[in-house]
């Protein structure tokens, strides 16, 4: 093979770049690169984990035996004081609290003869407020995040409305408004900011309640005090009292995203 | 010169266009815009913002995203003044208390600078007649 001066300079010239520039590219990018990789690696396992490394883990237990068939008062009173908008049609209804048949909302008890107690039972839902929540893995602006005590939040000033989080939500905890919700509010609460087209939105715990040392909406307004609301690593919480004395399920734990409502069937 | 005649009748015509906008303002035309009429709250209680006037006027934009920062993502609601008085950090509940029509102080500003900031579409305005109950 005939190799002319020139080209054995261009070769040689390029190799002593090539071997010398890794060593020229800054600290800082190395590091996010080993950040990346570590955080994906971490993904593959993570379905086990929980995070209890925060001192508040927030959940709720919601007792079936005795959640009342046919009320809504929990979901009128969530409905009422966040100003969700009634579009009057269920494509594209706004749901933070609803009711789903319990085959639906446990699809993972597979059961094939239920008890009579649950053969036809409405289940109110809500997000689980997972611990370790899918719908912020994927959100790109971080509009949806977790906090330290471990509720999901949706900063509705961030969300683009791209809706990953609705793909990645295995509940279908996550609504998205398709159009203006104002003028499909009733009443408008002026302690709760409205929506505005194109944000996804969903239960937050009543975030906006704790702050002020006040339970979610919801456990207050039930009248058969079939919702429990508290702290699963303090101990001596009405939650944890409750899932020490009784058998509880949760929705799809499977999948690995911890729901944090337990349900006492 | 070639042309000469339609060279400077050109030049002219031109030159007229060029300066009419001055033509336009001599011979009277648009009133100037009205420079912001604020109406600033008048009871003895709303006297005292959150932080100092100079402050609010250049940076009030900054405030605002610090206060959404603090209440949703950190869960933090109170806000401490320069002058160490604690303050709800609500837009709302806080700023709306004494500035109570946006119409009337936010927007005066903001349509003479053609801002357009989206709180509204969100953050419910108290007196507007459509959001009262």
């Amino acid at each position: 093979m005939n190799k002319s001066r020139r080209n054995f300079l261009k070769i040689a010239g390029i190799t002593a770049v090539g071997v010398t520039a890794g060593k020229f590219i800054p600290a800082e990018v190395k590091d996010s690169t080993a950040q990346l990789i570590s955080k994906n690696s971490g993904l593959l396992k993570k379905g086990t984990a929980v995070k209890t490394d925060s001192k508040v883990r927030l959940a709720m237990v919601v007792d079936l035996r005795k959640c009342k068939e046919g009320c809504t008062k929990c979901i009128d009173e969530c409905n009422k004081i966040h100003n969700i908008p009634n579009f009057g049609e269920s494509k594209d209804e706004i749901k933070w609290i609803w009711k789903e048949p319990y085959e639906n909302a446990f699809v993972d008890q597979e059961n094939f003869y239920l008890s009579d107690a649950l053969k036809n039972k409405n289940v109110p839902v809500f997000c689980n407020n997972c611990n370790n929540p899918p719908c912020v893995e994927v959100c790109p602006t971080q509009a949806t995040f977790q906090r330290e005590d471990g509720i999901v939040m949706m900063d509705w000033h961030r969300c683009i409305g791209c809706r990953y989080c609705m793909a990645a939500c295995p509940y279908g905890s996550r609504s998205f408004n398709w159009r203006d919700p104002r003028p499909f509010i009733k009443n408008i609460n002026p302690d709760f900011p409205t929506r505005t087209k194109g944000v996804v939105e969903k239960c937050e715990f009543c975030d906006e309640r704790l702050s002020q040392g006040l339970p979610p909406a919801c456990v207050e307004v039930c009248p058969e005090k079939a919702l429990a609301f508290g702290n699963l690593n303090d101990p001596e919480s009405d939650v944890r009292k409750l899932l020490k004395e009784n058998f509880s399920i949760r929705r799809k734990p499977e999948l690995g995203t911890n729901p944090e409502i337990y349900y006492l069937v | 010169m070639y042309d000469s005649g339609k060279i400077i009748i050109g030049l002219i015509i031109f030159a007229g266009i060029f300066t009419s906008p001055f033509w336009y303002d001599l011979s009277g035309g648009k009133e100037a815009l009205k420079a912001p009429v604020l109406v600033l709250p008048t009871k003895a209680d709303q006297q005292v913002c959150v932080n100092t006037l100079e402050y609010m006027r250049a940076d009030h934009m900054v405030l605002l995203n610090d206060w959404r920062y603090e209440v949703v993502r950190l869960g933090d609601r109170t806000y401490q003044s320069p002058d160490h008085k604690e303050f709800n950090m609500s837009l709302t509940g806080t700023c709306l208390n004494c500035h109570a029509n946006s119409a009337q102080f936010c927007d005066q500003c903001h349509s003479y600078i053609g801002e357009t900031p989206y709180c509204w579409e969100c953050h419910t305005e108290i007196n507007k007649p459509e959001n009262m109950q």
